[in-house]
């Protein structure tokens, strides 16, 4: 109905210029955009009428609801008044995690290596003894109509800090379409979004560290688009500099990595919702260095460029007695890597043993993760992680005559059991059995305390 | 060139006229965060909406997984109902972050909250999370008091008119309708609930003070220790010492609570536990509001014959 005035308008613009029109023609138009201005208006007048009516009755209703209660009535304003007036009444949600960790090895972690796989970002089981988690301070709030933004601020053991999160984000956007720009972790995956202190164990599974260095983190744009469709399905595209493993930080204009992802997911009855997801990772590394012992048992510096691609499946399948997992609920998850690595590899950049060599390089490696986390009761859950690791196929050219090159598989079993007495708290421990290292058993024991201070953070699914 | 020009004009308007009298017959998609506020939207929009419950009955509205299709549903809705004053901070941000839908973002005419449009209990004096899940908007769980699903259905009319106006007059003739029935409805329960006041309860969550201030039962205890902790066997046996002291006429319950606790204290003391049904759906003669409220009062009136 409201379209009339415009249409009748378009018509007489769209008229007004053709002098070859038939006069009684045009009067006849006349006539005709006449009875539709009349109708629209009768039209008008009559919703206006309706208007004032409803806003009488909505004054009736809310003396009504001044008579129902003794106290002012809450209708159409905010509870709190008091700090509404207040310069601070913008601040943004501020969340604080605090986290902390007593884990006991039996292997030192600065040997910590997963072998047959180059190493990169934050790998391995942290330190023995009491140590600082990852606590994290969360600030978040819409920017203005169009923007949402907010900062997650690491603190680490060793007493550095990192921006984890910098991000903006669009919330105008029409058609499911949301672009974020900043610093962010990627939405490849399913874990890789999830900060640290929702994760189901202590540590990140062994494929996140051997593949991504732990999370995929990076400074870009995303976009993720939701299709109109009953069934959910997003899919997502990212433009990024790279400057974490598998890429590496460069003085390069352009991109140092893009992602490409696809999300489904859905309910099966009303006890069971699942998700699943198929990303895909380009990053270019240059000059990618790390530290390892060759065939003469001399620590060296070994460098890779060239290219890095990353396949990477996920699922989850949750199952809660008709929704409600307060009781009992299971989780089952699962992902699986696959990366090809070609460039070239140069041997001992710093000439610590038998001097520099650079030569092709080519890899072929997967692996993967599968966990079920069961809460048997309210507050306690129990979980159970395989990680296992395949080296695939590796081609060191003649740089094999350099380093070591194996078959060997690595796996890791993890076993945690948690108490949750409010959603702001978790104490959790967990039992683990790295086979990381060809030739070595860490026994690994953890006990974390994970607690959440300030605005409620909602949870990703 | 006179008749062409004349065909396309006819060509283009019977197309507006097409388009216009399918927006006019078009629904409006609304997702509604709790079974309620489901049943009172379609009360009111009738077959000129199509609405989503996100939640059921048999489902704690406080702590809700925002799953894949709960997002997939947002993303179209043109109207989203909730209770609002933090009942779905949990799932709800996220639910409207992920859904790329700009309609539907707080502050937009299509985000309804209910909880704005009636007086609400027991706002807290201090804001304070060693006292529990606590609410600072006051308690959200305003539904379990006909007179408020009134004074929402007020507003959610008046929202629907504006979120589509084409069907104005449709909304307000429903909602004049409904209204008209709702009121006489109250007051058959108030005389049905009559014997009802003044009679003591204890409750598992803190979920049934306007059910208490329209009924006028008082409530002695609460099963949960602080609102949103699982009951503990401790706080359990201080409740059951108290009620020796000051003893209650029933154990009430919502249908999603676990029912162990309730079970347990009734066998211990032999007040009989209730289970209502709390939202539309939660039993199996609450299939609309009306029936919502009719079950209700049924079951309370049940253990104190």
């Amino acid at each position: 109905m409201h379209l009339r005035t415009p249409l009748a308008l378009a018509l007489a613009l769209a008229l007004g210029p053709i002098s070859a029109f038939a006069a009684d023609d045009l009067q006849q138009l006349h006539q005709e955009i006449e009875a539709l201005r009349q109708s629209y208006e009768s039209r008008l007048s009559d919703l206006e009428a309706r208007l004032k009516q409803a806003e009488a009755r909505t004054e009736a209703a809310q003396n009504a609801v001044a008579q129902q209660a003794a106290t002012p009535p809450a209708a159409e304003a905010p509870v709190a008044d008091g700090p509404a007036a207040a310069a601070n009444a913008f601040n943004p949600a501020i969340s604080l995690v605090l986290s902390g960790l007593y884990a006991n090895l039996s292997h030192d972690p600065a040997d910590y290596r997963i072998s047959g796989f180059i190493p990169g970002g934050e790998i391995g089981p942290g330190q023995r003894g009491f140590s600082l988690a990852e606590s994290e301070l969360g600030v978040y709030a819409n920017v203005d109509p169009w923007f949402y933004g907010g900062l997650n601020f690491a603190i680490h053991p060793d007493d550095t800090a990192s921006a984890e999160e910098a991000f903006l984000q669009t919330t105008a956007l029409p058609d499911g379409v949301r672009i974020k720009f900043g610093r962010f972790f990627s939405g490849i995956g399913y874990l890789n979004e999830q900060h640290a202190h929702t994760w189901d164990f202590v540590d990140a599974p062994l494929a996140y560290q051997a593949f991504l260095g732990g999370q995929m983190g990076d400074d870009g744009v995303q976009v993720k688009w939701l299709l109109p469709t009953d069934q959910f399905l997003e899919l997502g595209a990212e433009a990024g500099r790279g400057r974490n493993f598998p890429g590496s930080d460069r003085d390069q204009n352009g991109l140092g990595s893009a992602t490409l992802f696809a999300h489904t997911g859905g309910d099966i009855g009303d006890s069971h919702s699942w998700s699943a997801g198929l990303s895909w990772l380009s990053t270019s590394p240059r000059d990618r260095q790390y530290d390892d012992t060759d065939l003469f048992a001399t620590p060296v510096t070994n460098s890779f460029d060239g290219r890095s691609r990353l396949w990477l499946a996920d699922f989850v399948w949750k199952w809660a007695p008709h929704g409600n997992g307060e009781r009992v609920n299971f989780k089952l998850q699962g992902e699986y890597f696959h990366r090809n690595e070609s460039g070239d590899l140069t041997y001992d950049v710093n000439s610590d043993s038998t001097g520099s060599h650079t030569d092709r390089y080519r890899s072929a490696q997967s692996g993967g993760y599968l966990q079920g986390i069961y809460q048997f009761m309210p507050a306690w859950r129990v979980g159970l992680r395989y990680d296992r690791l395949d080296i695939g196929s590796v081609n060191l050219a003649s740089n094999a005559g350099n380093l070591a090159n194996s078959d060997y598989k690595p796996s890791k079993y993890s076993l945690m059991v948690d108490w949750t007495p409010s959603e702001f708290s978790r104490v959790r421990l967990q039992f683990a059995q790295d086979k990381s290292q060809q030739g070595i058993t860490d026994n690994q024991m953890f006990l974390q305390y994970q607690m959440s201070l300030g605005a409620h953070g909602a949870h990703i699914f | 060139m006179k008749t062409p020009m004349n065909k396309t004009l006819l060509a283009l308007l019977a197309l507006a006229t097409l388009g216009l009298s399918q927006a006019s017959h078009a629904s409006i998609k609304i997702v509604a965060c709790e079974p309620e506020w489901g049943a009172l939207a379609q009360e009111l929009a009738g077959d000129k909406a199509r609405v989503y419950n996100a939640t059921s009955a048999l489902q704690d509205p406080h702590h809700i997984q925002a799953r894949p299709s709960l997002i997939a549903a947002v993303r179209d809705a043109n109207l989203t109902v909730c209770t609002g004053s933090e009942l779905e901070v949990g799932w709800l941000p996220i639910l409207l972050r992920q859904s790329g839908n700009p309609a539907i973002q707080p502050g937009k005419p299509g985000s309804f909250e209910a909880a704005s449009y009636v007086h609400k209990l027991e706002v807290p004096t201090r804001l304070d999370r060693a006292d529990g899940d606590v609410h600072p908007g006051g308690n959200p769980h305003i539904q379990t008091d006909p007179r408020n699903i009134g004074l929402v259905a007020d507003a959610l009319a008046q929202r629907l008119a504006e979120i589509d106006p084409a069907n104005a007059g449709y909304y307000q003739a429903r909602h004049k309708d409904f209204a008209a029935r709702w009121q006489s409805a109250i007051q058959r329960w108030d005389k049905l609930a009559a014997p009802l006041r003044g009679e003591a309860i204890v409750v598992q969550h803190k979920a049934f003070p306007y059910l208490e201030n329209w009924l006028g039962l008082t409530e002695v205890a609460t099963l949960e220790p602080k609102p949103g902790v699982e009951p503990t066997s401790t706080h359990l046996s201080e409740v059951e010492a108290l009620l020796k002291q000051h003893p209650a006429r029933m154990i009430v319950r919502a249908a999603y609570n676990d029912d162990r606790a309730s079970a347990w204290l009734s066998q211990r003391t032999g007040i009989p536990a209730v289970e209502l049904p709390f939202t539309v759906g939660g039993s199996d003669k609450a299939r609309d509001l009306f029936g919502l409220f009719d079950d209700t009062i049924e079951r309370l009136l049940k253990v104190t014959r």
